[in-house]
Order: C-alpha cells, then sequence, then structure tokens
C-alpha cells in the first residue's frame, strides 16, 4: 500500500466543522443498544460468586447443592476454564483473575458462577455454592507490601530491574529507571530544593455502565459475544485463547457503551458467559452489579511518591528526582514504569531520573485509566514545580515557561521531541482570561501541566460507495468519544463530499480485519488515518471507472470536490462526473466501488496541556468548591471540535472527582467498603462549574491532517491544578489525595496548631 | 412474597399483625426497593399504604399539620402554609436523595428507615414533632425522636404502622433551619447533621431551643445542654461559641467511609452555629 501519512498543510471543507453526532438520537430517545440491551431466545441469567475474603487459599469449592437446584442450567469453577495459556505468564494472570484458581487474591476475586433460568435462582444457587478457604494474612496498603515483613501475595514473583537478581521473591514486580545526566551533581548547582512526598489513593474509572455481555456457544463449537468493550478483537482473542476456540470462530460485536475510560479493555466477565453458555448449552447473559464493578473490575493504582527538584536562582532547574510506587492488584503490569516514564515530560532538565516500583497488592487487578498511571505522577511533581516557584518567588506560569520542553528537548524518557504543545499551553494560560479573574475570600487558584504519549496502533477500515452515490464507512475501533462523528467528516472531506451523504458503523470481528482496541487516544487518531487510506483507495476506482465512461485514459482524470474531472486539452468538453454519477453505473463499469485499508498507525504525537482551576475553601470544615476551570490542550487537529471540547471537559470533570472526593476505602478486614456511587463519589452535575476549554491546533506531523489524540491527557493535570489550588486557598500544602474534607479540615488544623 | 394495597388503616394493621414471616411498609419504596433490588432483605408480604384514605394528605389541623405517611416530601415543598411555619423541616425534607427520589419518598418512610444520618429526622426532633400510631390495640402518639432505637430499628412493635407525623403550629418569634455536611452538593448521605429550632423574645433572647444532631450518634441527638447554653441570651459569638462547643461534646459519632470521629465532632459544632444563625434570623432576631 503506497500512503503517505505525512501532515500537508491542506485547508479543510469538513474537517474542523460542528455536525451533530450520528449516534444522538438513538442515544437521547433510548434506542441505542448497550451491553445489557441484548436478548435472545432462551437465554440464561448468569451470576458470579465472588471471594469475600482479601487473601485466602480455596481449599475446596462444592457445587453439589447449586447444581440440584431447579432452574440451574451450569455451575462453573476455575475447572471448567482450564489452563490452555502455554506459558503466557499475562494470559494466566487474565485466566486467574476472571476466576481464582489456587487462591482468592481480592475481595471481589470470582471463584465459581452459575446460569440459571432467571435472576432469583442464579441468586439461590450462589448461595448453595460451599467454598473452604483458608483465610491468609493480607495487604491493601502500597508501602506496607513492600515491607520486608508484608504477606507475600506471589511467592514465584521476584523483582525485576534490579542489578542483582533478587534470591527472595517480593511483591515489588518491577524497578523500572528513567532519566539521563547526574542527578547529584545537578543538585549540588541549585539554590533551592524542594523535597516532598505524596500519596494518592485508589479510584474507579466510574463508567456509568456496568459491564455487560451476552455469549451464546453453539454445539458445533462456533460463538457469538455482544459486549460492552472498548475492543471487541482484542476480547476475541483473549476469549478464544483461554476457551481453546480458533478466532474466526468466535464473532464478537461491539455494544454502545457507556463509558470506559480504559477499564473496558480487559476480559472479566466475557469467558465466564462464554464458559457458561458452553456448559448450558443454552444463550447466557452476564451483567455485572455495581458493586462487582467496583470490587472486580477497574481500578487504578494507588500511589506513593517521593520528588525533589532543585533550581538555581534565575528559575532553571538543575535536577529533578522522583522515586514512583504504584500498586497494580495482585498481577504483575507496567503501571509504574508508565509513571516514570510521564513524570517530568513537560520540562527540558540536565539532570533528571526517575525510579518506578510496581507493587502487588490484594485489591482488584488495576486496569487502564484515561492516560495510565500519569495523573499521580503529574501530582507529585506538578505540586512540587508549584512550591518551588514559591521558594523562588516566580510566577508558576513564567517558572514553568522557562523550563518547558520544546521541540529538539531530549524528553525525561528517552526520545527527542518533535513540534510540541507544552509551551504554546502554557503561554496561552499566562494571557488567559481566567488568570485574571478576582478571586474572593477562602478562595485559591492553581494550575498545573500534564503530558501524555498517545498511541497509534493496527486499524483496520471499509469504506463502500452505495449505488445511490451514499458511502458507509465500516471500521474497527469501538466509538468511545465521537469517533463515527469524526470519522465520517475525514472520509467526507476525502472525498469531497456532504458529511450527511456518510455513515459509519463500527464492525464486527467478523466484518473486518483486525484492530487494535480504543485506548491511547488512538481512536480517531488512527482510524482516520485508515479511513484517509481507505477513501484515496476509493478515488482510485472511483476515477478509473470516470476514466471508463468518459472512454479516455485514467491518467487525464483527477478528483476535485467530489467530482471526477477530466484534464488535458483534449478533453475541454468533458463535464465533470459527481460521485452520485459515478456510482450510479458501477454495475455496468465494473462492479461495486469500495476502498480499503490496513494499517499500523505510527507517530501519534505527543500532547500537552495546562490547566487552571479555582478553589473556595470552607476553612470551618474543609469542604471545597470549584469555581472556575479552564483546560488549554494541544490537539493536532480538532476534527469535531464539540467533542474535542467534550474529552476536554470530561477529563478534567474526572480529574476533579479524583482530585477532591474519590477514593477506595478498605477496612482492617481486607474489604472494600464503599463498593458504590453513593459512598464512592464521583462528582455530580451541580459540583462542576462550566469548564471552559480552548483547543491549541499545533500539527503532528505524522498525519496526514496534524492530527493527534486527544482523550487521555486531560485527566493529566486536574489533581495537581486542584491541588495547588486548594494548597493556596487553605494556606497549607496538601500532599494527600483525595483532598476530601476531612482531609483539608486536619490539615488546616495542624498548621492552626490546633 | 405476597404483595398487598388496603384501603384502610385497620386493614393494614390486621395484615401485618397476622402475617408470618418477614413484612415490610412500602410508601415511596425509595429505601425498601433499594434494598430488595441489592439482595439485602426479601420480605415475604408487602403492605402499599398508598391507598389508605388520608395517608397522602397535609392536613392543616386547629394545632397545627398532620402530614400522611404517603406523602411525599416533594409534597411538602409545594405547601406554602407548611414551608412558612417550618421551613427548616421542609429544606431537610428537600434535601433527601436526588429530585426524582422527593417524589417518591417521605419523612414518616425516613424516619422508620431508622438511619442516624436521615436528613428529615433532626429537624423534625427540633420540631418537637410527634408521630400518631396505629396499632393493634388502638392509636398512640408519640415523639419522633422515640421512633428510631438504633440504626435501622424502631420501637414499633408488630403490626404497628406510622399513620401521621403531627408538628404544631410554630410559635411566634419562632424560626427552625437544617443544615447537614456531604461532600458533594448533591445526591448524598450526611456525614454530620444539625437541626435547629428557636423561639425568641421581643429583645432578641433566645426563650425555648431544640438542637437536634444527626449522624453523631446511633440515633438522632437531641441536645438539650446546647439549648440550654442558648436560652435566656441573644445569640451573639460567644453563644454561638458555647453552642458549637456542648454539640462537639455531646457526639459519640464513630469513624467510617463517611467521616472521622474528629471531623464529626467539628462539623457538628461548626453546622449546629450556622443553622441557629438561620433559624435565628427567621425568628426575627437581629
Amino acid at each position: 500500500m503506497n500512503f503517505d501519512p505525512r501532515f500537508s498543510g491542506r485547508k479543510f471543507a469538513s474537517v474542523g466543522t460542528r455536525p451533530i453526532r450520528p449516534d444522538g438520537v438513538d442515544k437521547v430517545t433510548g434506542r441505542a443498544r448497550y451491553g445489557a440491551d441484548f436478548n435472545m431466545a432462551g437465554q440464561l441469567v448468569g451470576r458470579v460468586l465472588r471471594s469475600p475474603h482479601a487473601h485466602a487459599i480455596i481449599r475446596k469449592i462444592d457445587t453439589s447443592k447449586a447444581e440440584k437446584l431447579a432452574g440451574v442450567k451450569a455451575v462453573i469453577t476455575a475447572a471448567d476454564l482450564p489452563d490452555l495459556t502455554d506459558g503466557d505468564a499475562a494470559m494466566y494472570d487474565i485466566l486467574d483473575n476472571c476466576m481464582a484458581r489456587t487462591k482468592a487474591l481480592y475481595d471481589g476475586h470470582a471463584v465459581a458462577a452459575v446460569a440459571a433460568i432467571d435472576a432469583r435462582t442464579a441468586r439461590q444457587a450462589l448461595k448453595l455454592i460451599e467454598v473452604d478457604y483458608e483465610i491468609l494474612p493480607h495487604v491493601t496498603d502500597v508501602d506496607e507490601a513492600m515491607q520486608h515483613h508484608a504477606p507475600l501475595i506471589n511467592d514465584t514473583i521476584f523483582t525485576e530491574g534490579l542489578e542483582e537478581k533478587p534470591v527472595k521473591p517480593s511483591n515489588v514486580t518491577k524497578r523500572s529507571q528513567f532519566g539521563h545526566g547526574d542527578v547529584h551533581q545537578g543538585f549540588g548547582h541549585a539554590d533551592f530544593i524542594v523535597e516532598r512526598s505524596f500519596k494518592t489513593e485508589q479510584t474507579h474509572q466510574g463508567y456509568i455502565e456496568p459491564h455487560a455481555c451476552v455469549a451464546s456457544v453453539s454445539s458445533d463449537g462456533t460463538a457469538d459475544l455482544w459486549v460492552c468493550t472498548q475492543g471487541h478483537f482484542v476480547y476475541r482473542q483473549h476469549c478464544a485463547q483461554l476457551l481453546g476456540m480458533e478466532a474466526s470462530k468466535l464473532r464478537v460485536t461491539s455494544s454502545e457503551i457507556g463509558g470506559g475510560f480504559g477499564g473496558k479493555t480487559h476480559v472479566w466477565a466475557e469467558p465466564v458467559a462464554l464458559a457458561l453458555s458452553r456448559k448450558a448449552g443454552r444463550p447466557v447473559k452476564l451483567v455485572m452489579t455495581r458493586d462487582e464493578v467496583f470490587r472486580a473490575s477497574g481500578p487504578t493504582s494507588a500511589t506513593s511518591i517521593d520528588v525533589k527538584i532543585g533550581a538555581r536562582k534565575d528559575g532553571t532547574i538543575t535536577a529533578a528526582e522522583a522515586t514512583l510506587r504504584y500498586s497494580a492488584g495482585p498481577y504483575a503490569g507496567s503501571w509504574a514504569e508508565i509513571g516514570a516514564m510521564t513524570a517530568f515530560a513537560c520540562y527540558k532538565l540536565d539532570n533528571v531520573k526517575t525510579v518506578g516500583y510496581e507493587v502487588l497488592v490484594n485489591r482488584p487487578k488495576t486496569a487502564a485509566y484515561r492516560a495510565p498511571s500519569a495523573p499521580m505522577a503529574a501530582f507529585a511533581v506538578e505540586s512540587a514545580v508549584d512550591e518551588l516557584a514559591k521558594e523562588l518567588s516566580m510566577d508558576p506560569v513564567d517558572f514553568r515557561i522557562k523550563n518547558a520542553a520544546q521541540e529538539g528537548t531530549r524528553s525525561s524518557y528517552g526520545p527527542v521531541y518533535g513540534p510540541i504543545g507544552i509551551g504554546p499551553t502554557l503561554e496561552a494560560v499566562k494571557n488567559h482570561a481566567h488568570m485574571k479573574a478576582p478571586l474572593a475570600k477562602n478562595q485559591g487558584r492553581g494550575m498545573a501541566c500534564g503530558f501524555w504519549f498517545n498511541f497509534g496502533g493496527q486499524t483496520c477500515v471499509d469504506l463502500n460507495i452505495g449505488m445511490d452515490g451514499s458511502v458507509s464507512l465500516a471500521v474497527g475501533t469501538v466509538d468511545v468519544g465521537g469517533s463515527r462523528a469524526s470519522l465520517s467528516l475525514v472520509a467526507a472531506e476525502e472525498l469531497g463530499i456532504d458529511y450527511s451523504q456518510l455513515k459509519a458503523i463500527v464492525a464486527d470481528t467478523s466484518s473486518l480485519g483486525y484492530n487494535d482496541m480504543t485506548d491511547g487516544s488512538r481512536g480517531t487518531f488512527s482510524s482516520s488515518m485508515a479511513t484517509i487510506s481507505a477513501a484515496r483507495n476509493a478515488i482510485k476506482i472511483l476515477r478509473e471507472r470516470a476514466a471508463q465512461m468518459w472512454d479516455i485514459s485514467v491518467d487525464d482524470v483527477v478528483w476535485e470536490q467530489g467530482h471526477a474531472v477530466a484534464k488535458g486539452e483534449k478533453h475541454g468538453n468533458l463535464g465533470k462526473l459527481s460521485l452520485k454519477e459515478i456510482a450510479a453505473e458501477s454495475g455496468k463499469t465494473g462492479g461495486p466501488i469500495a476502498g480499503h485499508s490496513e494499517l499500523v498507525a505510527d507517530g501519534a504525537g505527543v500532547s500537552f496541556a495546562t490547566h487552571i482551576c479555582d478553589i473556595e475553601v470552607d476553612p470551618e470544615t474543609g469542604s471545597t468548591r470549584v469555581i472556575r476551570y479552564t483546560v488549554v490542550q494541544d490537539a493536532g487537529k480538532a476534527v469535531h471540535p464539540t467533542y474535542v471540547e467534550g474529552q476536554y471537559q470530561g477529563g478534567a470533570a474526572q480529574g476533579i472527582g479524583w482530585a477532591l472526593n474519590e477514593e477506595y476505602i478498605y477496612g482492617k478486614d481486607g474489604r472494600l467498603q464503599n463498593a458504590g456511587f453513593l459512598d464512592y463519589r464521583i462528582p455530580v452535575c451541580s459540583d462542576l462549574p462550566m469548564i471552559d476549554t480552548q483547543i491549541l491546533e499545533i500539527p503532528n506531523p505524522n498525519h496526514p491532517y496534524g492530527v493527534r489524540g486527544v482523550g487521555e491527557t486531560s485527566i493529566v493535570p486536574p489533581l495537581a491544578a486542584i491541588a495547588n489550588a486548594v494548597s493556596n486557598a487553605a494556606g497549607v500544602r496538601m500532599t494527600h489525595i483525595p483532598m476530601s474534607p476531612p482531609r483539608i479540615l486536619a490539615a488546616i488544623e495542624a498548621e492552626r496548631g490546633g | 412474597m405476597r404483595y398487598i394495597r388496603p384501603l384502610s388503616i385497620e386493614d393494614a394493621v390486621g395484615q401485618l399483625a397476622g402475617s408470618a414471616g418477614t413484612a415490610a411498609i412500602l410508601a415511596g419504596g425509595s429505601d425498601l426497593l433499594v434494598r430488595m433490588k441489592g439482595g439485602f432483605v426479601e420480605p415475604d408480604l408487602i403492605v402499599d399504604i398508598k391507598s389508605i384514605a388520608g395517608l397522602s394528605e397535609i392536613r392543616e389541623t386547629a394545632d397545627g399539620f398532620s402530614i400522611g405517611a404517603a406523602v411525599p416530601c416533594a409534597v411538602l415543598g409545594e405547601n406554602a402554609a407548611l414551608k412558612k411555619a417550618w421551613p427548616g423541616v421542609v429544606e431537610a425534607a428537600k434535601l433527601i436523595g436526588s429530585k426524582q427520589v422527593q417524589g417518591r419518598c417521605t419523612i414518616t418512610g425516613n424516619l422508620c428507615n431508622a438511619s442516624p444520618a436521615a436528613d428529615s429526622v433532626p429537624a423534625l426532633v427540633a420540631a418537637g414533632a410527634r408521630a400518631v400510631i396505629a396499632g393493634p390495640t388502638g392509636k398512640r402518639t408519640i415523639a419522633v425522636e422515640a421512633v428510631p432505637v438504633g440504626p435501622g430499628k424502631t420501637s414499633l412493635a408488630k403490626g404497628e404502622i406510622i399513620e401521621a407525623i403531627l408538628l404544631d403550629s410554630q410559635a411566634p418569634r419562632s424560626g427552625d433551619a437544617y443544615l447537614r455536611f456531604i461532600p458533594r452538593t448533591e445526591m448524598d448521605i450526611a456525614v454530620v447533621s444539625a437541626g435547629v429550632n428557636l423561639t425568641i423574645d421581643e429583645h432578641g433572647v433566645v426563650t425555648a431551643a431544640r438542637i437536634a444532631l444527626g449522624a453523631a450518634a446511633p440515633t438522632v441527638l437531641l441536645v438539650e445542654e446546647a439549648a440550654e447554653a442558648l436560652i435566656g441570651r441573644k445569640l451573639d459569638e460567644a453563644a454561638l461559641e458555647r453552642l458549637a462547643k456542648v454539640c462537639a461534646g455531646a457526639c459519640r459519632p464513630i469513624d467510617d467511609k463517611r467521616g472521622t470521629i474528629e471531623f464529626r465532632r467539628k462539623v457538628a459544632g461548626v453546622l449546629a452555629k450556622r443553622a441557629a444563625t438561620t433559624a435565628y434570623a427567621r425568628a426575627g432576631g437581629k
């Protein structure tokens, strides 16, 4: 395939406009089908039995009574999901997380499941399953889990990344280090040094739609799965591998998605539903309750982070260092590594060192959450940066501008930056009206920067032109943030037709080639690249057909604004042929017209944002109110600006919740105490101000339109921006997220010496 | 599970008294249905009281108001006379859950759910409200604070139903107010709360006071020492500080997922001060 992805600097007709969303009407009228909205004849209700213990050996599971209950069609345990992972440790962890094999590793870990004719019978059956547990000591806190005397969660894990191979197993799965220069020497040149320790509690992605699927395994071994996911192709691979099926025999259809934020990139219930259906011989619907969503899916890491930054009197940072500890749940991942990579990515540093430790704890397996691991690192670093600016008596924006990374800077995690947006977002913030808005008593202003890599990856798109000239676009990246609208705009742009002539769908896994998940802010970036390529392939055919209709050489036909135009002196009298006219004749000129593309989208441009926020603190109660909030972020090119603004606002809203109130609260018994939206406090509408946005467009040189991913960066700065604002309002540095009212009041009282 | 919808209070009482197994009374269902859906309770009998004559009405009586057990909280907010007389009670009822929940939930249900964090209860206790109870042996009237006896437990005997909540006419130069602390702005449960009802004389001196704290002990607390801290004084800075101190001291809170002992004590005092200030202004105090 001959596709040139380089930025071309063209003028746009469709891209950058704000047409209405194609999924809007069905969503507001309730017609849209989410995970739990699919039903089949003869369908059973699946329910999962979960461990009430944080850490326990499963001695024996007796399912005989449950199996005898009238209406129960299948009961499964780990024995019904035999280990077919063939030494693939990551897949084994997924399997073990779906259904505990020898040990329950957290409160909520699945140990058995039933399929029954109705929910009541299924619930009763769960009560009849007898599990004999041997309770083990547990650990849920990231710092405690690193202690030598901490209960060991997996005795086959030895810390990776140490200079000497450890002789004893540990809860620390991996040590990773990034940086360059000599921080010791750098601190020697500093006039001021700030050194602080920070903690952040575990949060959940908080998607409103719980995990839901319907699995139907036929007696011939083929299967269908309808599921709410961010990546149905990946779910197909994982499910097929875990169940010993060929991928092509399992067709996975993704539903509309009521939020994912990274949390719907992992299988939990799906292999279980398939195993139940296989055993029962009937379709099985499995929908998690909210309690299960909190106890068993998501969440993000809890962290403990130390930061040290030094600067000269003139405001130049001479050295920066951070040690970051991330909880991973009971299985290894690479969460701390990402935190260590992103921590200082905003700055131009001669001497920088970050060390990440990933730590096992008896909590649910950590899942990706919007720019996973970056917000916590940014909280710690940007808090210290703010304090250092104060020590230097410098404006916090000016201090950051002085040290901001730019094109050609070697990033703290290795690569050298191309054109980037950190400087421009800071300049925009410096000149933003928000910075001049008056602050009342007990109000404080804070700002902070954030970075995210963005990803590309494997992508496949089909573009089909109907005989009436309308165009259908089949993509394989699940639409979590408006990609059907933005990809339609992109196809309209390339073809030179109107947005209304297009309809985009998310195709199932049997209808299109493999696509990576919608994660890493890749949906619009990578699928737009594939859409442009597919459209160009279709245009090539359209030109050929026009040439045939005119009986001239295709070399004399160009495509302009939705029309084939004949060029050259001989063809001066030929009128233009519209896409519609060419499509109408397609049956006679060679059959259907389509464009296909498959590619690996490389060169996702990194993205930066700077946020400003004003917070009011009630000094008598520690209560907070967000007064103003502004997001400034580089989008590369905003394909559909309204959706881009929505992504900016959404990231800020989730960050506000994380910063102020959201946290997993565990009891001494290792059980999650707030597995519901009442006591796990995501912000309600009235908690938030109108979140203002400013889109900057610094083109990504590796995309034809300059597009960068926009979905994740917006959650990176809020924890820090809000912490800086609260600290300024309360007159005391806040170092523990969430800054819930009891924590703020305690900090104020401590500062008063009370 | 059997669901019935009796038309008279006598029938409802008879069905409840004669039931074997577990029985539950259904008014708005904003607690019961949620608990059933969560699998926490599976009652054998559900008695829906919404069709019983009079139970869905607010009546103005010679002594004040009689609020039927099935009156949704939203309806309290639509009753101008009640709002004028007892703004604190109405604002408390209008804080429960969300707008949608307020269209279903009742103050009687809130009382009988017996949560120490129930929003309407401290306001009702401060207002001196009483509950009219119908039972197999006839009717009785008790102070609302005598209904809950612990988290999730009431003093009601088998077969007893609260028929109405009585509120007296507000005395002249009186005002009530209710405040709760939640980390969010709505859709939340009180971490701690305070209801205050004050009467003042023509000089602004407090002559009567009732102060109740929520989520500060296993049941809503009526803090008599707090009333003593105000009676005979104007509501000046010193009186407010004394009130806060007494309220903080009277709390017997717990550490839990919603707040710490330390936090609840401090904020109970702060809320009592602020609610007293509002109640004082409503009474005409300056």
